[in-house]
């Protein structure tokens, strides 16, 4: 059943509507383009729904474990009889469950546009953008070869970049799309370097074969490990550059600093793309290849966890100061992220040991259903107050009940407060660092507390605290209702997801080995971290429910470090010092100095005498043809009096 | 008298040669131009039937390349014409010297 072409629609139906709205929708039929790739995702979805389906229940198990099967394949480009980049779907159990996370979240969002985008002026060419996005980020995740992905890997890179960029207008957006454009690119060279190491030692691009060739004794294991480079093996560095892509698209430190500048684009867009699905494609690269890591490269493990953890608590700090909703929301996405991370790097490959590997993938289903629910309330909230700050917002949980208690839902399952999805896979994690490494503890911990703390001050800024006074006082009266009913949909989709989510049974679904285990709940170990989390929310209640001076004396008793995290610990102006002062001046514009001087120079110099020769001869060709005709025949006589006189 | 010899007739081509060769540099009419071509052309095939017929006269290449050369030059002239007719409407002259358009 599974090996079926109908699997390849999952991802074509989105760039058949790309193409669609693209060449022929945004003339002809603009409004109608946004209900057309909302159709073409909804059948999407179920296709894949009835792919996982197929997947979890009735074909893919076989003796308990589940299978990789390759359901299509066919050869794009062959390079020499080992090494070819084929194109084609690999169904295993993380590549089943990211398809219908992203055709489900991407639905949302187009559901929730239909309402957000409505009357905006290039509203066809917006949805054109969405269905390449969820094209690209569909053939990512169905990837069987690693260039294959690296394809897709770009694709995504390139709509996030004109999703960000959608106001064009607006300078900020067009400055945001470029920074993150280029930051990633930047990661993303690391990428391909790392492709080829890899490619280069193992002959092959073919994900099973490399795994295989990579975990397996043997002269591929042997000859990569062997060369080493700077006191690390070649394996090693292929694995970390590898990494570094992920990284780059994941928004891990150092790398973070494009993420909190993309809220720039839509805020549905921000939902879907830096919050639910894209920015996890650095984690899914990772589980990808988690067998080698955890069997062959467990340093390169480590550096992922420590990298994730880091990141983790750096974006929690920052985000309990940042006044921007949607800011708030991009530092808690990078932490987010930075559990799932760390959560792969502490795990093992198998059984109970690799209780990691599944708490990360867990958290990455359940944290893509809520972060897209609290963007999308944010997105609903920004509709009605005009505004992302935390200032111009507040009391607005009389004026709009449903995104309220939406946005509440999704505050307590970030939060890991139970029995709400968040708690769960925040639950899995923590016991997955439990068992391997008590430092990553302590810092997910505080990480967790800090989360709900941030959480609950933007939920308090947003819908208590002060009363709402529209900064536009004439219109208060013929202000706008809550959101339409596009938009509110979606949220009560999310939120009633948000509540049920957790109790999937991933630990049977979703392995390392594809062999399900059975997890136990300890209760005694949930009691610290809710508690943790309880306290957290508690305070943030005392410091922001109701308008008070308190926030204001916490931040200057803490004047430094609060300072210091408001400004994102400097690390945009370090960049920013980096390439304009030193790399600008040091090697940019030597270089242009050189371009412009000596190759323009030297190039400029043929040009010119190239010209002066052809000044001096051109009078020559004066179009008279009895003058020709003399040239002619002097030439002839010339050559007869040469031949006949000179010549012997 | 004397019998006139092989010598005789070239000068008489050589003189056609440079007649032709004079006429097409110095004439401005393009029909007088075409007319000094088949002097040239006819001096040509006086060098050859002559050639033919002292050096070679038990062989007949001189004479066939004579005759190739006569329909030759008649199909020339036609095309030749053809021009000077288009230019003439191009230019309502088919002075040689007005169909100087084609230069830098």
């Amino acid at each position: 059943m599974l090996n079926q072409n109908y699997i390849a629609l999952i991802p074509l139906l989105p760039i058949i509507t790309f193409l669609i709205i693209g060449l022929i929708g945004r003339r002809y039929f603009p409004k109608f383009s946004g209900i057309l790739g909302t159709l073409s995702l909804l059948t999407s979805f179920i296709i894949s729904a009835f792919v996982a389906y197929q997947y979890f229940f009735e074909v893919g198990k076989v003796d308990g474990v589940y299978q990789k099967i390759i359901a299509m394949k066919y050869v794009w480009l062959q390079f020499s009889p080992n090494i070819s980049i084929d194109m084609g779907i690999l169904l295993d159990p993380i590549s089943v469950m990211m398809i219908v996370i992203v055709t489900f979240i991407s639905l949302m969002v187009h559901i929730y546009s239909l309402g957000y985008m409505h009357g905006e002026p290039r509203f066809a060419t917006y949805y054109a953008f969405l269905s390449l996005f969820t094209f690209s980020m569909l053939g990512l995740v169905l990837s069987t070869n690693i260039f294959q992905i690296y394809i897709f890997w770009e694709l995504v890179g390139v709509s996030s970049f004109l999703l960000i960029g959608y106001y064009y207008e607006k300078p900020s957006a067009v400055a945001a799309s470029k920074k993150a454009f280029i930051v990633t690119r930047f990661a993303d060279l690391g990428f391909l370097i790392g492709i080829l190491v890899l490619s280069y030692f193992t002959e092959t691009l073919d994900f099973q074969t490399l795994i295989q060739r990579l975990t397996t004794e043997g002269t591929y294991l042997n000859s990569i490990i062997s060369v080493s480079f700077l006191g690390a093996s070649a394996l090693t560095w292929g694995l970390l550059l590898v990494f570094m892509g992920g990284a780059g698209k994941s928004a891990m430190f150092p790398f973070h600093i494009w993420l909190p500048d993309a809220m720039e684009g839509p805020t549905p867009v921000s939902a879907l793309i830096h919050a639910a699905t894209m920015v996890v494609a650095g984690v899914y690269l990772v589980a990808r290849l988690f067998p080698v890591f955890s069997m062959s490269c467990p340093a390169a493990l480590n550096v992922v966890a420590y990298i994730g953890i880091f990141s983790s608590m750096f974006a929690a700090i920052i985000a309990c100061t940042q006044t921007d909703i949607k800011r708030v929301l991009a530092y808690s996405t990078m932490s987010q992220i930075g559990f799932m991370m760390f959560a792969l790097g502490v795990s093992s490959y198998s059984g109970e040991a690799g209780v990691g590997f599944m708490a990360s993938m867990f958290h990455l289903f359940t944290h893509s259903i809520f972060k897209a629910l609290l963007f999308l309330g944010a997105g609903a909230v920004i509709h009605y107050v005009h505004s992302n700050e935390m200032k111009d917002m507040g009391g607005l949980r009389k004026l709009m009940p449903i995104t309220h208690i939406t946005f509440l839902l999704a505050c307590l399952a970030i939060a890991g407060i139970p029995p709400f999805a968040g708690f769960f896979s925040k639950e899995e994690i923590l016991t997955a660092c439990w068992n391997s490494n008590k430092i990553i503890f302590g810092a997910a911990v505080i990480t967790a507390g800090l989360t709900a703390f941030y959480m609950f001050r933007l939920y308090f800024a947003i819908f208590w605290n002060k009363e709402y006074k529209s900064h536009n006082h004439d219109s208060l009266e013929h202000h706008h209702g809550e959101a339409p009913g596009t938009m509110l949909f979606p949220l009560i989709i999310l939120a009633a997801l948000s509540v049920v989510a957790g109790f999937v049974p991933f630990s049977k679904l979703v392995t390392a080995d594809g062999i399900g285990f059975g997890t136990e709940f300890h209760l005694g170990f949930a009691i610290g971290p809710v508690l943790l989390a309880t306290c957290a929310i508690a305070l943030a209640y005392y410091m922001y429910a109701k308008e008070s001076l308190v926030p204001q004396k916490v931040a200057d008793s803490l004047k430094g470090l609060y300072t210091a995290a408001y400004r994102k610990f400097y690390f945009d102006e370090i960049y920013l010092f980096i390439t304009k002062k030193i790399i600008f001046n040091l090697i940019g514009r030597p270089a242009a100095w050189i371009d412009k001087n000596i190759f323009d120079g030297f190039m400029n110099l043929l040009a010119s005498v190239t010209e002066s020769i052809s000044n001096l001869i051109k009078s020559f060709q004066s179009g008279k043809v009895q003058e020709y005709a003399i040239y002619f025949f002097a030439g002839t006589l010339g050559f007869v009096l040469l031949f006949i006189y000179l010549w012997t | 008298m004397n019998e006139i010899g092989l010598s005789e007739i070239l000068v008489v081509s050589t003189v056609l040669f440079f007649t032709g060769v004079y006429g097409f540099l110095t004439r401005k009419n393009m029909i007088t131009m075409l007319m000094a071509i088949e002097l040239i052309l006819n001096s040509v095939n006086i060098n050859f039937v002559a050639f033919n017929k002292f050096l070679y006269a038990d062989k007949l290449d001189g004479l066939f390349f004579t005759v190739f050369i006569i329909t030759i030059a008649a199909a020339e002239a036609a095309v030749a014409i053809a021009i000077i007719i288009h230019l003439y409407r191009k230019l309502k002259s088919i002075d040689v010297d007005d169909a100087d358009i084609m230069k830098f």
